[in-house]
């Protein structure tokens, strides 16, 4: 048992480490491409070494505290940023039977576990001690709070689909089809405020006024610098691909391959490829999604921002919600 | 999809550019709102469209990978690095010490120092003596060169101007010996 739990931690921070340096460097090639630049190509072969010289560089900075900060609370928040993306990982199922943590409520599980996130990052701007880090603070509460909502809703609409909150259970339900692809325009729709929600649930532009580099200096880690900054930095990161991860599992089947129905033959030849690659192929395009998004819309207000939420957001999930139970007693779905 | 910035004009305006107060979308009942969402949406996808154009589309790379390509730069047409004053074979210029370009430099780069020359009639007639340039102040606004009634001064796209002594860069833009071409008044 001992022994699992120790591999298992191993594991999850070898992915983390992993996680960072790909995605950091996904996000800058992205972000390059899409501005018509080449993004970085200094450090080894076509600039693939670049964030792990950023990570050493990191590393060797001094990680310091300021003297009007709340020094344990201030020390502290970066962990919990931390800590809350690695209990997200448990439910997560990368393959096919290869999951840390299969648990009857995992939907439930990761809702409620992301919701801690948010007092990480109230923890840094009140501790910080610093009028931006206490606004960006304020703002990711209100931000976070309430796209949750929308966030949840949403997810829901698969869940009463399956009639489950296990998340194998909910991959099992897609083997004859993506609920994508068998749950219609109601799916669509949930999938598309999914993507918008979690983009803000996880503070990136559009959604980023947590950070707001132009009006907040770096919002609510302003402060921070060297280590204590790389793992906000990095558990940005890990919670786009977690999200990413919980998206592909709950509309386009986790790990399961792509199947059309009972075309067998076709089904065969699809199995072929590992589940493994089918998992990270579909993170990974949802991830690629959220960059793009990034580089392509302006920051929103923070009354844009609650507007969209509170008068469009919410009440067309709400609607949507309706549709899905509707569709799922017919049984409109395939 | 015109994203002009006519906010009377509430129609055109995306749910999500919309911001305060929410005009569009309190004033026209269900249908205003569907057709928001639906504009928001459309507005969206236009600029995604073009994202993923530049991101397919490599070859437009704008940016240029100085100093690999120090001999084969190509710099835009309105690029401006330093201001000169080009001289002819005959070692002349153009400036009559008129001094506008002195008085229009927002930042004092520019002094104009001028001294009294005798013409062969015997007349003084003013001259400029030197043309001190303070390339450490200049912003390269292009401010003097559009000032100059005689064109004599114009912006140069050099621009590798570190020096290690600060006093390096105040230079003096009239060559030595030099005097003003015949006919410029
Ligand atoms: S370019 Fe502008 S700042 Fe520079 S010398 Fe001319 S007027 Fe002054
Ligand atoms: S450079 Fe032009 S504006 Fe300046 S003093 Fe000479 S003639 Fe006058």
């Amino acid at each position: 048992m001992v022994i699992e739990m120790v591999i298992a931690g191993v594991c999850v921070i070898g992915l983390f480490a992993a996680l960072g340096l790909v995605l950091v460097l996904m996000e800058r090639r992205v972000a390059a491409w899409i501005q018509i630049r080449l993004g970085p190509n200094r450090v080894g072969p076509k600039g693939m070494l670049q964030s792990l010289a950023d990570t050493v560089k990191l590393l060797v900075k001094e990680g310091m505290t300021p003297n009007g900060a709340d020094k344990f609370l201030f020390n502290f928040a970066p962990f919990i940023a931390m800590m809350v993306a690695m209990l997200l990982m448990a439910p997560i199922a990368f393959a096919k039977d290869f999951q840390l943590w299969d648990l009857n409520i995992g939907v439930l599980y990761f809702s409620a576990i992301s919701s801690i996130m948010v007092i990480s990052i109230l923890m840094a701007g009140w501790a910080s001690n610093n009028k931006y880090s206490l606004m960006g603070a304020m703002r990711s509460g209100a931000q976070i709070v309430s796209y949750e909502l929308s966030a949840g809703l949403s997810i829901l609409a698969v869940v009463i689909l399956t009639g489950s909150l296990n998340l194998n259970e909910i991959i099992q339900s897609q083997a004859d089809g993506w609920w994508i692809f068998k749950g219609h325009i109601p799916v669509i729709i949930a999938f598309i405020i999914f993507i918008i929600a979690v983009t803000a649930e996880t503070n990136r532009a559009p959604f980023d006024l947590a950070e707001a580099e132009s009006e907040l200096t770096a919002g609510f880690h302003t402060e921070y610098s060297g280590m204590k900054f790389a793992l906000f930095f990095l558990a940005e990161y890990i919670n786009v691909f977690i999200v990413c991860a919980i998206g592909a599992t709950l509309f386009l089947g986790g790990w399961m391959p792509f199947h059309i129905g009972h075309w067998e033959a076709f089904n065969h030849v699809m199995d072929y490829i590992p589940s493994s690659l089918w998992f990270f192929g579909k993170t990974f395009f949802l991830i690629f999604l959220i960059m793009w998004f990034r580089w392509t819309f302006p920051r929103l207000r923070i009354d844009q921002l609650l507007n969209l939420e509170w008068k469009y957001l919410l009440p067309i999930s709400m609607f949507n919600i309706l549709l899905v139970t509707l569709m799922a007693i017919l049984g409109w779905h395939f | 999809m015109s994203n002009n910035s006519n906010y009377k004009d509430s129609s055109s305006i995306p749910p999500l550019a919309s911001g305060g107060g929410g005009a569009s979308s309190s004033g026209g009942g269900a249908l205003q709102y569907l057709k928001d969402v639906f504009n928001g949406l459309k507005s969206l996808a236009t600029g995604l469209r073009r994202t993923l154009y530049y991101f397919t589309h490599h070859k437009e790379i704008i940016t240029e990978q100085y100093p690999e390509n120090r001999d084969t730069l190509n710099l835009p047409e309105r690029f401006k690095g330093e201001v000169v004053m080009p001289h002819d074979e005959n070692n002349e210029h153009a400036c009559t010490g008129c001094t506008a370009c002195e008085l229009a430099c927002p930042n004092a780069t520019i002094k104009i120092i001028t001294k009294f020359d005798i013409t062969p009639e015997g007349k003084k007639k003013k001259a400029l003596d030197k043309f001190v340039y303070h390339l450490e102040l200049c912003t390269m606004c292009n401010l003097c060169v559009v000032a100059c009634p005689t064109d004599a001064i114009k912006m140069a796209q050099t621009f590798e101007h570190s020096v290690f002594d600060r006093s390096e860069l105040t230079k003096i833009l009239n060559k030595p010996g030099s005097k003003i071409r015949e006919g410029i008044e």
